[in-house]
């Protein structure tokens, strides 16, 4: 077993800076994960060259994968640092921001362009009021109940954003994600009352015909949620929702 | 003329009981402006499990919301207001009709009702849930709502926030606060009639604790040193069961036994055969024994400690160390996988080991902190509950600054029952809301607001903070401060305490707090600086760690999550009608006459200084003690 953890950082100092690389080793002990790493480091942050240097800047908030915070590239692949045991992966463990977003500050990145899109595809059901009304929902069906909470658990981490060969900066593709959460919205009762409203939203540039079927996205999701499954669904319903509309015309 | 529009409210934090709080008060036709760390969405709220409670009354077992009430003011072993308990249970089952329309994705039965589970410290189901992630299901449908909000254009959200300070007008209303921007490590001050401060628990006062790595009380802290009074610092949940790690204790969640986990150790000490192999009749199911009434399904507090005492007192630890078995492996798979399905993962992920297999390995870690802010209430002559609007409802000591969710005090007294937590975050947010705009309402607005040479000041005063520890060199690391602190309150004010050990934290913050004055930095960069927050969030635990020490320290008795052995009340082996119970009970009484009141921290520069207000038990008076045997 290894006996030190070495981890190798690409850094940055803001957003237009120029990236470099660190390395930093620690005593190796049982069951840390990529968080716990950096949180020991930060505490005498001295790279491998012997020097004290400013302590790297990460996200991250619940350490327990709900939160979708703390999503960084390790080795390669777009995960949850603090999900990430050091007992398992190939050392020096590579850490580097998500791509698709702007790096903060090391491997700190601004994910408002998801947030962003969630208002775009309107992935909320509308409701008159929050005082009770006396009523709840309409009965759920407890198997559509349980599909929806498949997708309900999107963290917005951006995970399947990173590996989406068709999300990047020069495409309008609004993602695997937020698309999921069409799927989930429109599965509700009353959800889908409005979903031709979600559907035309999808339905122009940069919507649901932009996916280029890699299927990436669901082998990366830390919450395996059935993203493709999700995007095909949408592809027949805004199919249908296309010739709906072409008949109203 | 230009209708003259609504006075603006701001709302510090972003998890179930600031979005409530936002809703509402959006929906009354306030402009929000609404300041978060992070995204809203990473909020601690998501990190609930198990559920939240209300009566729905849907499994024959004949719930009521006055056994609803009972229990959680029982559970709270009586120290707590019992008006905005009583509104609280009552208005649970339409909270829940809200959700539910808002559409979480609340667990199903086969009929496709809201489906209920058991928890800790009550007999019947009354745990709604939505598979094991209960508190980001809500949390998630609330962020949606207030999405759509934002497409109204009244609410800006500023995310990437950190609250410093309150700014207070000629009046000592609260008027705005003053914030720093975590990424340009610019500090502005912002304008407001009224703030609600929903900032969350103080776990990181403890170093590990189950909560998010956010959860550092600083904002309530600060506050408090501005004059918002903290009520019942002592009382301090531990979860019995957390699962220990380096950066924090994860949690297994109460579920976990509501489903039928059972927590055992070797009867033998020092037993190293793999569990599995130890026979039923050589386990130590020790819950079950000293509760058989509950059993399991103990309340935490009684959890926490019956497993100090099998590990501590018995030396009973799995291997001569810090933990027992919580057992799921006698349990049908599927059944594990559909109810806790969330949480086994977690346990898998991190632990490295199938706990549907294999029985897993907890601890007591610390969970929540029942005390707070301490906000006001206004009672309804006629009903006895909290009247459901009115401009004192959790209103702090300072006019104008309002406080709901974890950070305030109410609901739980001297413990929280499973799952009442996000029912009072959620509760609590949204009753805020409402009084934040009567408030309003009857707020005169004609030139009082602060001078902007008092805004200039405040921002003034805070950026040269900054400026001081980012200037300085060879002072103190703050990352190990804050380990330095998490050991005190680990070692001395934990599951059993001590007056000799209490006194020992006390005199250690001292040094803290010498230490802490002169923080100093590896990283002086001013762009996106997580080591200056991190400082000055340092220097404001050990603040709220002296008043959770003192307060403790000062509080000779043994009541829910605070226990200090010395000042046991042993409840005789007997039940009632016995002579010796009636003896007990009688001197537990004569306890309560001593000590059922609420702990009252005020800060002066040389502490906290502590004094005591009446608890409001017009409701249920406290005749019967807690018995779960």
């Amino acid at each position: 077993m290894a006996k030190e953890i070495h981890l190798k950082v690409r850094r940055q100092a803001g957003p237009k800076s120029k990236p470099y690389w660190e390395e930093f080793k620690i005593p190796y002990e049982p069951q840390h994960n990529i968080i716990s790493v950096l949180m020991r480091i930060r505490e005498n942050p001295v790279n491998t060259e012997g020097k004290r240097v400013e302590p790297v800047v990460w996200e991250a908030n619940c350490m327990e994968e709900v939160c979708g915070a703390c999503s960084v590239i390790v080795n390669g692949v777009p995960r949850q640092a603090c999900a990430t045991l050091i007992d398992g992966l190939e050392q020096p463990i590579v850490l580097e921001p998500l791509s698709k977003f702007p790096v903060v500050r090391d491997i700190q990145v601004d994910r408002e362009k998801m947030f962003n899109a969630l208002h775009m595809v309107k992935a909320w059901i509308q409701i008159d009021t929050v005082h009770d009304i006396h009523q709840g929902s309409p009965r759920i069906d407890p198997a559509v109940a349980q599909e929806r909470y498949t997708y309900s658990r999107c963290m917005t981490c951006g995970c399947c954003m990173e590996a989406c060969p068709q999300f990047h900066d020069d495409s309008k593709f609004v993602g695997p994600a937020p698309l999921g959460q069409v799927a989930m919205h429109n599965k509700h009762p009353t959800g889908a009352y409005h979903k031709a409203d979600r559907l035309h939203t999808i339905m122009g540039e940069g919507g649901i015909t932009d996916c280029g079927n890699a299927q990436n996205c669901v082998q990366v999701c830390p919450k395996e949620i059935p993203l493709t499954t999700g995007i095909g669904e949408l592809s027949r319903d805004t199919t249908i929702q296309w010739f709906r509309d072409l008949l109203r015309k | 003329m230009a209708k003259r529009a609504k006075p603006k409210v701001i709302v510090v934090g972003g998890g179930l009981g600031g979005l409530w709080a936002a809703l509402r008060a959006l929906e009354n036709g306030h402009p929000v402006d609404l300041f978060s760390l992070f995204p809203v969405k990473r909020s601690h709220s998501c990190c609930a499990q198990g559920g939240i409670n209300a009566c729905m009354d849907t499994k024959g077992q004949g719930d009521s919301i006055e056994q609803h009430i009972m229990d959680t003011i029982k559970g709270g072993a009586y120290l707590v207001d019992q008006p905005p308990v009583k509104t609280m249970c009552e208005d649970a089952p339409g909270l829940m009709r809200t959700f539910d329309r808002m559409g979480v994705t609340f667990s199903r039965t086969a009929e496709g009702v809201l489906d209920l589970r058991l928890f800790g410290g009550v007999k019947n189901k009354r745990t709604l849930f939505a598979g094991a992630s209960s508190g980001q299901q809500l949390l998630y449908a609330v962020d949606e709502q207030i999405r759509a909000h934002e497409e109204g254009g009244l609410l800006k959200k500023y995310e990437w926030w950190e609250f410093l300070s309150v700014l207070k007008d000629g009046d000592g209303r609260c008027r705005g606060i003053s914030a720093l921007d975590l990424k340009s490590m610019e500090v502005r001050a912002f304008r407001a009639d009224a703030v609600v401060l929903a900032t969350g628990g103080l776990g990181l006062v403890y170093n590990q604790s189950t909560n998010s790595t956010n959860s550092t009380g600083a904002a309530a802290s600060r506050v408090y040193q501005q004059g918002a009074h903290f009520t019942n610092g002592e009382f301090i949940q531990f979860h019995p069961t957390g699962m220990k790690g380096h950066d924090k204790h994860r949690l297994m969640s109460e579920a976990s036994r509501g489903e039928g986990g059972r927590v055992w150790v070797p009867k033998q000490a020092g037993d190293t055969r793999d569990p599995l192999t130890i026979p039923e009749g050589e386990r130590f199911y020790f819950l079950e024994e000293w509760y058989p009434a509950y059993g399991n399904t103990v309340p935490r507090d009684v959890a926490s400690r019956a497993i100090w005492k099998a590990v501590r007192h018995m030396g009973l630890g799995l291997g001569g160390e810090d933990m027992v078995y919580l057992d799921l492996t006698h349990l049908d798979r599927g059944f594990l996988d559909r109810r806790l399905g969330g949480i086994l993962e977690m346990y898998e992920t991190f632990a490295g080991q199938d706990p549907r297999a294999v029985p897993m390995k907890i601890f007591p870690a610390v969970h929540y902190s029942m005390g707070g802010l301490w906000c006001d209430y206004e009672a309804d002559v006629n009903s006895g509950a909290m009247a459901a609007k009115h401009p004192s409802n959790h209103q702090t000591n300072i006019p104008g600054l309002f406080a709901c969710g974890e950070c305030d005090y109410q609901y739980h007294g001297a413990n929280r029952l499973g799952a009442n937590s996000l029912l009072s975050a959620s509760f609590s947010g949204s009753i805020a809301g409402n009084a934040v705009s009567l408030y309003l309402t009857n707020l005169d607005r004609t030139g009082d607001s602060v001078p902007e040479a008092a805004l200039a000041d405040e921002v003034k005063r805070q950026t040269a903070i900054n400026g001081d520890i980012l200037n300085r060199t060879n002072g103190e690391n703050p990352y190990t401060l804050h380990t330095d602190l998490g050991k005190i309150m680990q070692d001395w004010v934990r599951v059993e305490r001590s007056n000799q050990e209490l006194d020992l934290a006390l005199e250690a913050f001292k040094g803290l707090k010498e230490r802490a004055a002169n923080v100093a930095l590896d990283d002086k960069a001013e762009w996106a600086n997580a080591g200056l927050p991190y400082a000055r969030q340092v220097q404001d635990m050990i603040v709220l760690a002296e008043v959770i020490a003192k307060s403790a320290r000062m509080r000779d008795e043994c009541r829910g999550s605070h226990y200090k052995p010395e000042f046991e009340l042993k409840m005789p082996d007997a039940h009632p009608g016995d002579p010796a119970y009636d003896e007990y009970v009688r001197k537990w009484k004569a306890n309560n006459e001593k000590w059922l009141k609420h702990t009252m921290a005020k800060h002066t520069a040389s502490g906290p200084e502590i004094t005591y207000k009446p608890v409001d038990t017009s409701i249920i008076s406290p005749d019967v003690p807690r018995d779960y045997r």
